[in-house]
């Protein structure tokens, strides 16, 4: 029997994009076997090390605990859509510049869920910078590197402490 | 290499705009509902669980996504997620065990996606929310189809789960909100949690504290357990040794002797049975000396 499927649209990367897909197909699935885009990284498929990083109406979340038809209506970011956007690049720089890259593997999941953060709380202490990053796995780095690259992009927004929310909470 | 059950299909797929429509859906007690989808993607793709022949995408009906204080009762939708308890205010200033226990949730990622309802339906002993909704007298409220209208009922908490992964709920039920009574003066709770380490871990014990803390005594004493029992449950017990008594050496003694024998633990990947048991008795003393120093 064929799999029931579903036609989906959604922005992707801030494009529309329509596809059909079985319904329990999975977003990790959609974005990387589907739509060739690779950047979402599939490492442990079961939510605990943030590789598949996406933003859905800009909240983040873990791409192979989600059902792609849920992505339909949405707007969806992954890397791809964020690495050449200005207010991404210093970030992204900031990973380099600090070391924060070894293999590589976890950097999009990391680059996606501190933009999620930073959004929020652009004005984050290391404390605070650690716990958003709590559900993002690194084998290579020891996290420091990655910390450091986050804070000191924290300290080049330079944002003054009152205004912390930028974003009015959803 | 092990191969892992393959995954079925579900021949219907629909996304009601709201409860009514959503309980017109499971009226034929034949489908599987998907909330935040963090519990049942994995299940599903991991075949420890079959599609119904209907999949219910229920994350598109607004009425299921507020919190709410009206008189002395809040209302939270069943598709409020971790983290929009950990950012309520009303939940921060009247309930701050539930936020307590929002904060120990998984990571940011899956709190974003995991929703209250979802907790509760999966119905795990370890599931972080319940132990302190079971000591906050929590109520759930559910909603079905019925002689062509829309009925609800209320079920308290400490009577709505039945084993792992089953509830009270009937097959043609969706869960609408959980319901919390306005907590008095001097409302006293606290929210343990044991996990190998701080960020996405299961529980291996939890514990719920809660009651009115007044001259180091605690009165309407709730206390619940987390990941002890196949359901979470109230440990009534160890409630009655706490009730109106000076939280001095000796209660407080009797009071985790009580916890310790009341939990009856298992083992399991996790833990053994004997180390929840000590962990129930240790982290129950803390959580006790804590109250008495407040
Ligand atoms: C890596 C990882 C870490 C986790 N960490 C934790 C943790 O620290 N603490 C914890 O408690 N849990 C944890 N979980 C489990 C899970 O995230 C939670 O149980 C979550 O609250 C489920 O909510 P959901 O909206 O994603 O549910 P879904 O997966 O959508 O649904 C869960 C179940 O409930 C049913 N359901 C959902 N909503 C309703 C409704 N309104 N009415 C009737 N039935 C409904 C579904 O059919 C399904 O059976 C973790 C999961 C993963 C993958
Ligand atoms: S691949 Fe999704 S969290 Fe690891
Ligand atoms: S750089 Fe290799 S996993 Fe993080």
């Amino acid at each position: 029997m064929k799999p029931l499927t579903r036609e989906i649209t959604f922005a992707l990367n801030g494009r529309p994009r329509s596809v059909e897909i079985p319904v329990t197909l999975s977003a990790l699935d959609l974005l990387r076997d589907v739509l060739g885009l690779t950047g979402t990284k599939y490492a442990c498929g079961e939510g605990e090390c943030g590789a598949c990083t996406i933003l859905v109406d800009e909240r983040s979340l873990c791409s192979c605990l989600l059902f792609a038809v849920d992505l339909d209506g949405r707007a969806v970011t992954t890397i791809e859509g964020i690495a050449t956007d200005d207010t991404c690049a210093p970030l992204i720089q900031a990973f380099v510049a600090a070391g924060a890259v070894q293999c590589g593997f976890c950097t999009p999941g990391l680059v996606l869920q501190a933009r999620h953060f930073l959004a929020d709380n652009p004005a984050a202490d290391r404390t605070a910078i650690k716990r958003a990053i709590e559900g993002n796995l690194c084998r290579c780095t020891g996290y420091q590197k990655i910390i450091d690259a986050v804070a000191s992009h924290v300290a080049a927004l330079n944002v003054p402490e009152g205004r912390q929310d930028a974003r009015p909470r959803r | 290499m092990a191969t892992l059950p393959a995954m079925n299909a579900p021949a219907a797929y629909l996304v009601p705009a709201s409860v009514d429509e959503a309980a017109d859906a499971l009226s034929d007690g034949e489908a599987t509902l998907l909330a935040g989808g963090t519990d049942l993607l994995l299940q599903t793709h991991q075949g420890v669980r079959a599609f119904r022949r209907t999949l219910v995408n229920i994350s598109r009906i607004a009425e299921l996504k507020t919190i709410s204080l009206s008189g002395d009762r809040f209302r939270i939708g069943a598709l409020v997620t971790i983290t929009e308890l950990l950012h309520s205010k009303l939940v921060c200033q009247h309930l701050p065990i539930l936020a307590q226990a929002a904060d120990h949730f998984a990571s940011d990622q899956i709190r974003n996606a995991a929703t209250v309802g979802g907790n509760l339906c999966n119905a795990s002993p370890a599931g972080d929310m319940l132990p302190p909704l079971l000591a906050l007298d929590a109520t759930v409220e559910l909603a079905c189809r019925k002689d062509h209208r829309l009925q609800r009922r209320n079920v308290p908490l400490d009577q709505f789960f039945l084993g792992p992964r089953r509830t009270a709920m009937a097959a043609d039920e969706l869960l609408t909100a959980v319901e919390i009574p306005l907590p008095p003066a001097r409302h006293y709770g606290r929210f343990f949690k044991l996990g190998t380490r701080p960020a996405l871990d299961i529980s291996i014990i939890s514990i719920a504290l809660a009651g009115v803390l007044e001259n180091r005594q605690l009165t309407g004493v709730r206390v619940a357990f987390g990941a002890v029992a196949p359901i979470p449950v109230r440990a009534r017990r160890t409630e009655a040794a706490l009730e109106g008594r000076t939280l001095d050496a000796e209660v407080i003694s009797t009071a985790v002797e009580t916890a310790r024998a009341e939990a009856t633990p298992i083992s399991d990947i996790r833990a053994s049975a004997w180390y929840r048991s000590e962990m129930i008795f240790n982290m129950m003393r803390r959580l006790l000396h804590e109250a008495a120093d407040a």
